[in-house]
């Protein structure tokens, strides 16, 4: 099933390569670029084609193509190929597709170039952007995809006591972070991304274009300090090392970042969203690791560890902060 | 007993269960056979029983973290593999 959508999403990009699709070229094959239950991503030189999630909500997607699309985010979003406005044209298995171009990732294999200081540059642009009116966007979907992951964890290891502190850790949480309330009112109006982390940057045009933020499919209103807080997570987990969270944190600042106060403690604000991506990454550590047959390995473990620390937290510090 | 090298009054001590004997005129000490291996000996169980010299203070992260935070940081997993896939996934 997932190979015909591969195929069907390669010829789809190829065709939007070429004006004429008769022409004799010399394309490489498509690339697969991800194969996942959230999306599958399918290249032909230099255009991109994404089969969106089985079950995305098509109104939601094309509020969320025409924010990716606003000249206001010009510089921070990718914008995709298809005619403005876009239209929900094409579908693939019933699943909504959208065309990209193709621009340039982040090098998996070289932690060290990852550009923090540009994705913290590009999130602060992103909040600081205000929403456009025209637009009736839904909240981001952080929470909500915390919350499914949480649920993925309990359908793959049912009753298993190794993944007591994660869930101890999750309903310890606020309604609002478990996607079970509305954001606190004065967090919930800014433009979030609402998943990042490093695959969701790149370079356009490739290979040496400025970086860019991709992937609308969560983003929307919400609390912007839910952007910074995977690798708030990270570090806090002992993961990231102290001195690349200072970089991504600093020059998020400097950008003025309206997520975090201007100086000092940035914990207030990241706190619950942090909790709530460590969570996250842990629940999604023991589905994963389940699925393969296997333990949790070291670096996941660190995460689960993270979660142990949060559940048996004295309750004044896991109050949430009152300001 | 006198000292074979000023000739003074040798006194005798006890130290750890070992008899010395010290010259009260010039301070020299005499040992019998096997006294100075002895001493040796008690001064390494001696060396071995002392606390620990404390341990070198932490690098104390800069950064501020939270109260859940992980009370150090694995350094070494930055570029584990792992890691590697997590910072690129949902």
């Amino acid at each position: 099933m997932t190979t015909a959508v591969v195929r069907a999403l390669g010829a789809l990009a190829h065709r939007a390569a070429h004006a004429r699709p008769e022409d004799i070229c010399a394309c490489p094959p498509p690339a697969v670029l991800a194969d996942r239950a959230d999306g599958t991503v399918v290249r032909s030189g230099p255009v991109v084609a994404k089969a969106h999630a089985p079950g995305t909500d098509t109104p939601d997607l094309l509020t969320r193509l025409s924010l990716a699309n606003d000249p206001r985010l010009a510089g921070i979003f990718l914008a995709p190929l298809q005619p403005r406005p876009p239209v929900p044209s094409i579908t693939i298995q019933g699943r909504p597709v959208t065309l990209w171009p193709h621009g340039r990732p982040v090098d998996p294999g070289d932690p060290d170039a990852a550009p923090w200081e540009e994705a913290a540059v590009l999130l602060a642009g992103l909040h600081l952007t205000p929403t456009p009116p025209s637009l009736a966007l839904p909240p981001m979907r952080g929470p909500a995809k915390a919350s499914l992951a949480v649920a993925r964890m309990c359908a793959a290891r049912p009753r298993d006591p190794a993944t007591t502190a994660v869930r101890e850790a999750w309903h310890r949480l606020p309604a609002w972070a478990r996607g079970e309330a509305a954001a606190p009112s004065h967090r919930s109006r800014f433009l979030c991304h609402g998943d990042l982390h490093l695959g969701q940057l790149v370079r356009h045009p490739a290979p040496h274009g400025p970086w860019l933020l991709i992937d609308v499919d969560d983003a929307g209103l919400g609390d912007p300090a839910w952007d910074l807080a995977r690798p708030a997570a990270w570090y806090a987990a002992g993961l990231l090392p102290p001195e690349v969270w200072l970089r991504f944190l600093d020059a998020y600042r400097a950008a003025g970042g309206p997520a975090v106060r201007a100086a000092g403690d940035p914990w207030p604000e990241l706190d619950v969203p942090a909790r709530a991506l460590t969570v996250q990454t842990a629940a999604l550590a023991f589905a994963k690791s389940a699925a393969e047959g296997r333990t949790p390995d070291e670096v996941e473990q660190t995460m689960i560890d993270a979660c142990a620390r949060i559940a048996t937290l004295p309750p004044e510090l896991a109050a949430e902060p009152s300001s | 007993m006198q000292c074979p090298k000023c000739h003074a009054q040798m006194q005798t001590y006890n130290r750890n269960g070992i008899q010395i004997e010290q010259c009260s005129g010039c301070r020299g000490i005499f040992l019998d056979y096997g006294e100075l291996e002895s001493l040796t000996r008690i001064e390494a169980q001696w060396t071995q029983q002392a606390p620990p010299a404390p341990p070198a203070p932490q690098a104390y992260p800069a950064a501020p973290a939270p109260a859940w935070g992980a009370p150090q940081h694995h350094g070494g997993h930055y570029r584990h593999k792992s890691f590697g896939r997590m910072l690129f996934s949902s």
